[in-house]
């Protein structure tokens, strides 16, 4: 298993004590507050991501060979569904990244924010995720 | 006095459940609701009267093609038209938009002008921009103030013997402002331009009268106003009916055709081409009568209630701002709290049981106007009550706790 599956598999575990909408959406703001922010010369218009009903902006930087993610948003429950894919996604191999499967989304209830009229844009985050993975594969 | 809990009795959906809530939908700016008798009557079509219209000789198509003639006449009694054939079917509003923007192809040349309003849904902006691409003429907008108006001294001196068509929206599906129209009507007319009302956000709670407005061509969808989605109507005074050209080539359309030369239809058929929504067509029928047996009066009072009601509780949350205040406003609060993205609202007063429109509303401009992302906008319809208001300023409190 790779270490981005277990990571995925503890954010299961964590969401599953939780009864209802209410104390999940309270844990992602809580996350979302917890973000280590991007830095500033970051929040690029390069950096935003489109067809989002908010600002989100991510930036990923190579550090060895794994990518390190940073992002940050003006709204607090996308800052916190981004902090949860930081966490799974960032200062991971980009091969693992790219083969990596996103059952997890699902299984924290999150699966409505996959649909791509959603709008904040849980797709394009991935999809930003999973480019940078592939451009720095093939870049070494 | 309406007697609001039989009228919700009619609304099969508003008794459900949404994530374990009752549902409150607020989001009738969006779309309405449709009562049982819109619901039984698109199933009374398809199982009794479906048949293509206009070109059968057999029985059904006889009596679907009176029902759907039937309907244009209701919806011509309706708008007080003066002719049935000044009433077009469509898909819904920004058909119709998008049919008279392409039509003034063929009349407006590189210099002339086109006036739209600051207070515009993009589907009245965009067709717009799409024609003075076209032909070289200009876009010119008239600004709004802070109250989200339209400033009428300004309007006065865009017009000029350069514009040829002024279009602007009777009211704001952002704001709920209720434009001057009649007067803007009357003052495009003074320097001879034509003018185009998008009726969306109106007919869902006022009748327009387009004879005593005297507008060139206003437009509407069904689908706001009970009826279903995919209806709509285009009504355009005779003569300009007859001087724009097609909208679409085909069947219907055409009044005799050989591949040297097609000659087309009369009035309305020229503009509907192909076999139309025909169901949507006679149901949008069921839904004014459905609409006019409330009664247009009683529909504004319980509208007008519910507005001032909503206007003062909320109002009562800390650091809650009111955008769109105009004198003149229909049951629309749009809205936001200091420091929070309206996102974030809705997505939680969603989960209890609270329908909003959250974003831009398809008016990036008015929220560039502002500067703000986007708000939270709640449209009451006739059928909602003070006590869904009282639920969703409870969930906003809610709400605005968890993300302060």
């Amino acid at each position: 298993m790779t270490k981005i599956k277990d990571i995925q598999n503890e954010i299961v575990d964590e969401f599953s004590m939780f009864d209802d909408w209410m104390q999940r959406y309270e844990y992602i703001i809580e996350l979302g507050k917890n973000l280590p922010l991007i830095k500033e010369e970051f929040k690029t218009e390069n950096n935003l991501i489109k067809g989002c009903q908010s600002k989100v902006w991510l930036q990923g930087e190579q550090n060895e060979d794994k990518i390190v993610f940073t992002a940050d948003s003006d709204a607090i429950l996308t800052k916190g569904i981004i902090a949860i894919l930081i966490r799974a996604f960032s200062n991971q191999s980009a091969t693992d990244i790219i083969n990596a499967d996103m059952d997890f989304i699902d299984e924290i209830g999150l699966k409505e924010h996959l649909s791509p009229t959603r709008a904040n844009g849980l797709v394009s985050m991935i999809k930003n995720i999973k480019m940078y993975a592939l451009a720095f594969n093939s870049k070494n | 006095m309406l007697d609001i809990q039989k009228i919700r009795a009619d609304f099969p959906i508003l008794s459900q459940k949404v994530n374990g809530k009752s549902l409150v939908y607020f989001d009738n700016g969006a779309t309405s609701q449709k009562p049982q008798v819109v619901i039984d009557a698109i199933s009374k079509y398809y199982q009794e009267i479906n048949a293509n219209i206009h070109r059968g000789v057999h029985t059904l198509s006889q009596l679907a093609t009176d029902a759907y003639e039937e309907s244009r006449v209701k919806m011509q009694n309706h708008i007080n038209a003066k002719f049935s054939h000044e009433v077009l079917f469509t898909s819904g509003t920004t058909f119709g938009i998008n049919l008279v923007a392409n039509g003034f192809a063929s009349i407006l040349k590189a210099g002339d002008e086109v006036i739209v309003s600051a207070l515009e849904h993009h589907s009245n902006i965009v067709p717009w921009q799409m024609l003075c691409e076209k032909t070289g003429a200009t876009l010119k907008v008239i600004p709004m103030n802070d109250k989200g108006e339209l400033i009428m001294a300004e309007y006065d001196q865009l017009l000029s013997d350069k514009t040829k068509i002024v279009t602007v929206n009777h009211i704001s599906n952002a704001l709920g402002t209720i434009n001057p129209i009649k007067y803007m009507i009357d003052k495009a007319h003074e320097v001879g331009a034509a003018i185009l009302i998008d009726g969306a956000q109106a007919v869902p709670h006022l009748k327009p009268d387009v004879q005593a407005l005297d507008c060139d061509f206003y437009v509407f969808s069904g689908h706001k106003m009970c009826g279903p989605t995919g209806t709509g109507i285009l009504y355009g005074k005779e003569a300009w009916l007859n001087k724009l050209p097609p909208y679409q080539g085909g069947g219907e359309m055409i009044k005799e055709v050989t591949f040297e030369k097609t000659t087309y239809a009369e009035l309305p058929h020229k503009f509907e081409a192909g076999t139309p929504n025909i169901a949507g067509g006679i149901v949008l029928g069921t839904a004014i009568d459905y609409m006019n047996s409330i009664g247009f009066e009683n529909i504004q009072k319980q509208e007008l209630e519910l507005l001032e009601y909503g206007t003062q509780r909320l109002l009562e949350i800390e650091g809650l701002k009111i955008i769109g205040t105009a004198n003149e406003k229909t049951s629309v609060i749009s809205f936001n709290i200091e420091g929070i993205h309206p996102y974030d609202i809705g997505t939680i007063i969603d989960k209890l049981g609270i329908a909003v429109r959250t974003g831009h509303h398809c008016t990036q401009p008015i929220m560039n106007f502002f500067c703000i992302p986007g708000t939270i906008r709640a449209s009451f319809a006739f059928y909602n009550t003070k006590e869904e208001i009282d639920l969703m300023v409870e969930a906003v409190k809610r709400a605005k706790t968890m993300l302060s």
